[in-house]
């Protein structure tokens, strides 16, 4: 029976160093959920909390209604997945898959029926009499699942399950974990700093950093309407741009640095008044357009023809540099040196406090729990 | 998991067991031996004992001599067995198996036998030195005195260094190899300024070794000195000779040579932190087709080495056959001489040899595997304060470990004296530190997540420990316990001052009767010793999956 995962004002620290100061969280039930973040901001920490192999120095850990916090990681009922797949040398692979079932109290033939059933659904059935040194690492890793998984955890755990594999398998990989994952509904904490490979697989993000949670939400709207300037910076691509927000008759107008305007919609009610801000804008979210006299002025500095895109590099008349990112058609490319226009596709634009650095418009939609 | 949970465990209460042994096997009966050698017998407090040594150069003479002996044999160990060993890792030697077993073979005996059977080859009367002389007419040099302890200490301990650096070679990646030749770097050069420039830890460690080894031995220098006396020939005369003993003298003796051994430790640490790197390869080197006029003489320096290493050991299987009649060599084959040594308690000598190493190896290897995951798995102060006493009998030769333990646990209550458990202890002690050693390094190669992924599945801590750690661990503890298996079987030093009648063993049987003159029926235990060797080593290496993963 899979379960919902409560995190309450949890503590970590190591020494006199705090690692994660203070951390709430929501895991839905049966729902897959990652936590991304740069390397060092606590998100293996966090996961390693719960699976009991960290202490907790404060704070309150529940699976559904129980508080975990003391109980032995071999209590928890948690299957686990490894980085280094963690896949016992010395036995097959029929061995290390029902290496869980032997302490679940099964019959001989109970256990021989799950480890069957699971080696089938990760296909490896055809190695369970190899030793796990004659496998790729593809098959190393499914093997890891199935000895996680044929335990019926009430909660998967994954630290970075993918980053020893080729780019090719890690991206089939995808697929086989996301389908399993709703196959079986079981409630999925993963962990990872591919943001590509976040998106690909959650059903919901948080995005930390400095052991403090940022944002959770969908893969969608963390792309599209991230709650802060970091948490835009570190999904996907963004120009950051000085500006200024004001008011001209009660409308609410954006002032790049280079002095172009343009009124902005859907700022928060409480935010409409003049202040710094920040524009982020997605290199996708420029127009860019060689014969048109209104928008920022720039000048192409490079540009790289990946294809499916054409990527541009300019200096903005505000000395700021960006990166645009173009469909690439049929004519010739935009030389080097040529003077061009930008205008900025401002619904799809976000805009961020210069202070707080806190994303200013409306459907920001941030599940973080107030701390 | 709460702190104090994480705190309190089996683990804390193991780590405390192992204090409270090495406390008693190893502080105390140090402590009992500083105690006797300034406390006399009417009970007074007296420097007398040091002050005796270092008034006589009769006495003070004898750590030159040692030093002397054992800096030269290191030097010429490691000049005979590091080019083996280059040899031997980097090109395809023709019948390389051959040559990695007659080594160990040739570092697997006890040294008193190589030198006994030097006399029997090169004496006085030995066979080449008549050989030689009635046909060339010329009178080979002596090899009583130094010139003898060298030649066969260096050819019983070159195929340390050869372990040693086997290893230390096989750990070189081939790109730094292919690096520095890509920069003008090859041949010799590259064998100073790379190869052994990178080993240059490990060289160190061999070279740490063969000194210990050297400096340790007694019997080498008790049957090939003749005059030249060394620091252990001296020892052993104070504690076991007929005239003069003087248990007092021994015991500040023994301090001595402890000091002198700590001191040697510690330059080597000092020097080997110089060199602090550590290299894994993930690239293997491919060994070489030995080419030309080199690859020739490669052959000839490997083979010409090994064939005089083994010959000690060959010409006494071969004396075991021989018809002897008290010291006296005659011509003819028979049995007669395992005829003998079966009257004269072969059964009972086997018997304890085995039992007591096998008592001693579980002991050791238990012991091992506790160190090792305290150390590393709960690393803390404690725990490394435990593992540095645990390595103090690298630095007491076997006969301060035996004087040591006769002292406190000779007499009431204990009167462990004659008994098959102080054997069992000594042995076990002596061999202790390179078996902690070796289960150390190869817990420190798994990775911690393997345990986890077991603890998450359901096991239980100790479940985990058993089901996963030690399995895991144990190709490489097997790969120790070799070693200390034979170096326990052959064991001289601490069993000449511990054993009886009741608990003697091979090793002691061959050394009695080489002193009572019956070289024909020690001939025959020394026969025997080699064989069980030899055999436990074949049954290694047909277990262990690699052939040359024979670690110190």
């Amino acid at each position: 029976m899979s379960n919902n995962i409560s995190i309450r004002h949890a503590v970590k620290r190591y020494g006199n160093n705090t690692v994660i100061p203070d951390l709430s969280l929501e895991v839905r039930q049966g729902e897959f959920f990652t936590l991304l973040g740069p390397s060092g901001c606590g998100k293996t920490t966090l996961l390693r909390m719960i699976a009991g192999f960290n202490s907790i120095e404060g704070g309150d850990f529940y699976f559904g209604e129980n508080r975990i916090n003391d109980l032995n990681p071999s209590k928890r009922n948690i299957g686990m997945v490894f980085q280094n797949y963690a896949i016992f040398p010395h036995l097959t692979v029929r061995k290390n898959v029902e290496f869980g079932l032997k302490y679940k109290k099964l019959s001989k033939e109970e256990i021989t029926r799950r480890g069957d059933e699971f080696m089938k659904l990760m296909q490896i059935d055809e190695f369970a009499d190899r030793l796990p040194d004659r496998l790729s690492g593809g098959q190393q890793q499914r093997v890891a699942l199935a000895r996680a998984l044929c335990i019926e955890p009430d909660v998967l755990l994954m630290d970075e399950p993918l980053s020893n594999l080729d780019a090719k398998l890690r991206v089939e990989m995808w697929t086989v974990i996301k389908n399993l994952q709703h196959d079986i509904n079981i409630t999925t904490v993963y962990v990872t700093h591919d943001q590509e490979e976040a998106m690909a697989i959650s059903d919901r993000i948080a995005v930390m950093n400095a052991g403090v949670i940022q944002h959770v939400g969908t893969p969608k709207n963390i792309y599209q309407r991230p709650a802060n300037l970091f948490v835009s910076t570190f999904i996907g691509q963004s120009n950051l741009l000085e500006g200024k927000l004001f008011l001209v008759d009660g409308q609410p107008m954006v002032e790049t640095a280079g002095g172009y305007r343009m009124r902005m919609k859907g700022i928060r009610e409480e935010c409409l008044t003049n202040r710094d801000i920040v524009l982020s804008v997605r290199p996708e979210e420029f127009l860019l357009d060689v014969r048109a006299t209104e928008g920022i002025s720039a000048v192409v500095n490079d540009c790289v023809f990946l294809g499916l895109n054409t990527h541009y590099f300019v200096t903005l008349s505000s000395g700021e540099e960006a990166v645009i990112i173009q469909e690439s058609s049929i004519d010739s490319i935009i030389e080097p040196g040529t003077q061009i226009r930008l205008s900025i596709n401002t619904e799809k634009l976000n805009i961020f406090d210069k202070e707080t650095e806190e994303n200013l418009l409306q459907g920001v939609v941030n599940d973080r729990p107030e701390a | 998991m709460t702190k104090a949970g994480k705190r309190f465990d089996g683990w804390v209460i193991l780590s405390i067991i192992m204090f409270v042994i090495f406390v008693a096997v190893l502080i105390y009966p140090l402590f009992g031996l500083m105690k006797r050698s300034v406390i006399m017998e009417d009970g007074t407090f007296s420097w007398e004992m040091f002050r005796q040594f270092f008034a006589h150069s009769y006495y003070t003479e004898t750590v030159g001599n040692s030093f002397k002996v054992t800096i030269t044999v290191t030097l010429l160990t490691l000049v005979l067995g590091v080019p083996f060993a280059y040899f031997y890792s980097f090109y395809k030697l023709k019948g390389a198996k051959i040559l990695f077993v007659v080594s160990i073979i040739c570092c697997m005996s006890a040294p008193f036998l190589g030198a006994y059977s030097w006399i029997m080859l090169l004496g006085r009367n030995g066979v080449i030195t008549q050989f030689i002389k009635s046909v060339f007419g010329i009178t080979l040099p002596s090899i009583y005195g130094f010139r003898g302890i060298v030649l066969s200490q260096v050819l019983n301990f070159f195929p340390l260094v050869f372990i040693y650096m086997n290893g230390a070679f096989k750990n070189i990646d081939s790109t730094l190899m292919e690096a520095s030749e890509n920069m003008g770097c090859t041949g010799v050069k590259r064998l100073f300024h790379i190869v052994l420039h990178l080993t240059m830890p490990t060289l160190l460690a061999s070279a740490l070794m063969v000194f210990m080894q050297s400096f340790a031995d007694f019997g080498t220098p008790s049957t090939l000195g003749e005059g030249y006396k060394t620091f252990l020939v001296l020892l052993y005369n104070q504690y076991l000779g007929e005239t003069g003993q003087n248990y007092n003298f021994a015991a500040a003796l023994a301090i001595i040579a402890v000091i002198l051994t700590a001191i040697v430790f510690f330059l080597q640490k000092w020097a080997t932190s110089r060199f602090k790197f550590s290299i894994n390869a993930l690239h293997p080197v491919e060994k070489k087709e030995p080419k030309g006029v080199a690859g020739v003489l490669m052959h000839v320096f490997c083979y010409l080495l090994c064939g005089v290493a083994i010959l000690p050991q060959a010409y006494v299987v071969y004396l075991s056959f021989r018809n002897c009649k008290g010291s006296i060599f005659k011509p003819g084959f028979s049995l007669g001489n395992y005829a003998a040594a079966i009257k004269k308690k072969l059964g009972l000598a086997s018997r304890n040899t085995v039992i007591m190493a096998v008592i001693a190896l579980i002991i050791i290897i238990i012991i091992a595997v506790i160190i090792a995951y305290l150390v590393v798995r709960r690393s803390n102060a404690f725990n490394h304060a435990i593992d540095t006493v645990a390595m103090l009998p690298y630095i007491m030769p076997g006969a301060v470990i035996g004087i040591a333990l006769l002292i406190v646990y000779g007499k009431k209550p204990f009167a462990l004296t004659g008994t098959m458990a102080i054997m069992i202890l000594s042995f076990a002690i002596r061999r202790m530190p390179y078996t902690i050693r070796s289960a150390t390094a190869t817990l420190m190669q798994i990775p911690l997540s393997t345990e986890e992924a077991a603890t998450s599945l359901g096991a239980s801590k100790f479940g985990t420990f058993v089901k996963v750690t030690i399995p895991m661990m144990a190709n490489g503890i097997l790969s120790g316990a070799i070693l200390s298996w034979v170096a326990i079987v052959t064991e001289l030093s601490s069993s000449v001052i511990l054993y009886s009648n009741k608990t003697t063993t091979l090793t002691m049987q061959a050394y009695v009767y080489i002193g009572r003159g019956e070289y024909g029926t020690a001939a025959a235990f020394a026969s025997v010793l080699t064989a069980i060797t030899v055999v436990s080593l074949l049954i290694y290496m047909a277990v262990s999956k690699t052939e040359d993963n024979v670690r110190l």
